[in-house]
């Protein structure tokens, strides 16, 4: 939020304000810093420990041809392993799928979870707790143990599903989820929404919270309507929020393994990324091919951040509230 | 200040004594750690049996793996690989020896213990635990699948299994004849390779011409004539909905579920489905007319003038090359293995015994009428193709051959033989 001050008289004068106020501020500022540092340095310590020792590690593997089981065969071959990969129609094909996923998830996700958000920043006071609690059941449950639980819910053999819904065109007891493409990708994708639907609603709520209420208040009085104020104001002042929101879950969603791999493990064609790399190097035991798997798959994560940060100007400061 | 001092000496003390306590409890017999694929508490009795018997000379004790074969596999060839220590014995599934013996993972066996293990053992096991032409694990027990059949169906379609060995042909017209489903295993996971080895060599062929060459040598025996037999009856089922709805992801559990339900006639399956069947009338989940329906033969035929290949499964006891104790080991898996534990293991859990002496047991028999046809069935028993690159011709089979009903005689032998062939040669993604 921006400090309202008043107008100065002068240029000149403004000036020497703001000088005065950079230097006020960056006393603070660099004392905040040094917490900063204390607080979060050990944690930056493990990390540099567990995330950055593996991602050097896996693109020095990547470069040679290893499997695990036959470590006399280790041989050096440069980035032919990326060449095998890239030309590979199974590597696009499961980057095709992992982009539908995210693609189709986050934007559900987003309109779902601003519903969700919304309802709870309204509710009632004696209902806000009950209703929190209950909109976070999901996230609370493990990601293998829910997919489990969609998958046995599916199931033709064991699911009640198809018993219930065979009201609904196009199911019928001898519908088969997992075994063709497309009500196979429906029932992860409906997962992966009912689990991590509550996760941005929570970030959302936090960005509504943040849009002064003076603003919507003084709209109202001059005659909005709801959805002019949503447009106008609520939307234009959480966009910081919703930008993160979105940028989180995309960067989640393109990692998804657990629901794939419970419910079809790649079968009928919904193999993603991250399921190709396991099953190459944890799998296959091919160390080096698995890697540059590995690697690429960093890489396609890496331009989502870089590509969310630049193209639509995502400031994850202004979610602290500090723009 | 002072008193924070000295709780934190307390729990530095406390953090440093408690390991070498632990360390101190250690001595006495070497304990040996063995690791076993889940079942319902057999191999624990057994470890428990031998290491009574031991005399203090070890103990043993069982840490259960993952439940299916391929994450098993995968976590013993990670360790393994790291050079685990801790690895004394381990349960292993025949097509994974081969990988694992291959880089000198597994204790040689010493040629006397070879030669006592191998005494009375059905020869569908012993080629199993073999690799180079050297036994290099213990046969412990033996599986198989055998043709299951609903004796009411089969006798309304005008067939008998007991009496002759029946074709695929014959089960697969006699079942949509009665408009019920086969059970048979679909689903894109290991049980798909089972039926296609089985298929393929009842055809009198073979999945791998030269399973012991390395990888960019091997040749693929699947353009043949016994490849396109085998095509022809998967994708028949498949296309023709003689398995129902289910088939694309049907897994053995499915299959019993299928064949214990009304539209049941045959299924080809592993004898688990027995005690299976009988806990589940004892529970009252099943009507015992079910159970007294339920009849049993050898694996079908795909050519009428040749014996089947029935499935081989089970499991073989190996040593780890890093053990501390492999003396101990080899002492301790000869003793497991002994008939007695084996027809113990089969009573009480359900899997057959590798040993032939064990079949004679009265109380065998008595579990177990079909342990003839089981131990007749394991002396006809083909292995999967015994090769270091197992999981790459069988990761590549179930990409190709699933779903079922896209399998055909023209397109499917050729078109896996040019994948696997390609991903072998390290050409292509698996």
């Amino acid at each position: 939020m921006t400090t309202q001050a008043a107008p100065p008289a002068t240029p000149e004068a403004r000036d020497v304000k703001a000088r005065r106020i950079k230097a006020l501020q960056s006393d603070r500022a660099r004392a905040e810093n040094r917490l900063g540092w204390y607080l979060a340095g050990p944690a930056f310590v493990v990390m540099l420990a567990v995330t950055l020792y593996p991602i050097l590690q896996a693109t020095y593997d990547s470069l040679f041809r290893y499997r695990l089981t036959a470590p006399d065969d280790k041989a050096f071959i440069g980035l032919a392993n990326y060449g095998v990969v890239l030309t590979d129609a199974v590597w696009w094909q499961a980057f095709g799928v992992t982009v539908l996923i995210t693609v189709i998830t986050v934007a559900v996700e987003l309109v779902l979870g601003f519903a969700l958000a919304l309802v709870m920043h309204r509710a009632i006071k004696s209902l806000r707790g009950l209703l929190r609690t209950a909109i976070l059941v999901p996230y609370g449950i493990i990601t293998v143990v829910s997919a489990f639980a969609w998958f046995y819910a599916f199931d033709i053999n064991s699911g009640y599903v198809n018993t219930w819904f065979d009201w609904v065109p196009g199911i019928s007891e001898d519908l088969n989820w997992f075994a063709q493409f497309g009500t196979a990708i429906f029932v992860i994708i409906a997962s992966e929404i009912w689990k991590t639907t509550p996760f941005i609603s929570l970030l959302l709520l936090a960005g509504l919270a943040q849009v002064p209420s003076e603003l919507d208040e003084a709209a109202e009085v001059d005659g909005a309507t709801w959805a002019q104020r949503l447009k106008r104001v609520t939307l234009p002042n959480m966009k910081a929020a919703i930008m993160v929101a979105v940028l989180f879950r995309a960067l989640d969603a393109f990692r998804i393994f657990d629901n794939v791999f419970i419910m079809t493990n790649g079968s009928a064609g919904t193999t993603v990324l991250s399921l190709l790399a396991y099953r190459t190097s944890i799998g296959r035991l091919e160390i080096g091919l698995g890697s540059a798997i590995s690697v690429l798959l960093f890489l396609a994560v890496i331009g989502i951040c870089i590509g969310a940060i630049k193209l639509f100007k995502v400031d994850l400061a202004g979610a602290r509230g500090e723009s | 200040m002072r008193r924070r001092t000295r709780a934190l000496v307390m729990v530095a003390a406390v953090g440093l004594l408690v390991p070498l306590a632990a360390c101190a409890a250690e001595s006495g017999p070497p304990l040996l750690t063995w690791y076993i694929n889940p079942d319902d508490g057999g191999q624990a009795e057994i470890a428990k049996r031998c290491t009574d018997d031991a005399g203090g000379e070890y103990r043993i004790e069982v840490s259960v793996l993952p439940r299916d074969a391929a994450s098993q596999r995968e976590q013993l060839a990670r360790r393994l690989a790291a050079k685990d220590s801790s690895i004394d014995l381990m349960s292993l599934d025949p097509p994974f020896i081969p990988e694992l013996a291959e880089p000198g993972f597994l204790a040689p066996i010493p040629d006397d213990v070879a030669e006592r293990v191998s005494q009375d053992v059905v020869q569908g096991a012993l080629d199993g635990a073999t690799w180079g032409d050297k036994l290099v694990t213990v046969p412990f027990w033996a599986n198989t699948q055998l043709l299951w059949y609903r004796k009411s169906v089969a006798q309304a379609a005008g067939l008998d299994p007991a009496t002759a060995p029946v074709t695929w042909q014959q089960i697969m017209e006699a079942s949509a004849s009665q408009d019920k489903y086969l059970s048979v295993q679909g689903t894109k996971a290991e049980s798909l390779t089972v039926w296609i080895n089985a298929l393929v060599e009842s055809a009198g062929g073979q999945i791998l011409e030269n399973p012991e060459a390395p990888a960019d040598e091997l040749q693929l025996g699947l353009d043949s004539d016994a490849g396109r037999a085998a095509a022809e009856i998967i994708g028949t089922i498949g296309r023709d909905n003689l398995a129902g709805p289910a088939l694309p992801t049907e897994d053995e559990n499915a299959s019993m579920t299928i064949f214990q339900g009304d539209r049941g006639s045959f299924m080809v399956n592993w004898p688990f489905v027995w005690p299976a069947t009988k806990a589940g009338v004892e529970d009252g989940a099943i009507e015992q007319s079910v159970l007294d329906d339920i009849g049993w033969a050898l694996y079908p035929q795909v050519d009428e003038a040749q014996e089947s290949r029935p499935p081989y499964g089970g499991i073989n006891l190996g040593v780890g090359a890093y053990s501390r104790y492999v003396d101990q080991a080899f002492a301790a898996a000869e003793c497991i293995v002994q008939p007695e534990n084996q027809t113990f293991y089969f009573v009480e859990n359900g899997n057959p015994p590798s040993n032939t002496t064990s079949y004679d047991a009265p109380e065998v028999l008595e579990a177990f009428p079909m342990a003839d046809v089981i131990r007749q069935s394991l002396e006809q028993a083909a292995p999967r193709p015994q090769t270091p690159y197992y999981n790459e011709v069988s990761s590549g089979l179930q990409e190709t051959w699933h779903p079922p009903s896209s399998v055909s005689p023209e397109v499917t032998p050729q078109e896996s033989t040019a994948f696997i062939t390609a991903v072998l040669h390290g050409d292509q993604l698996l």
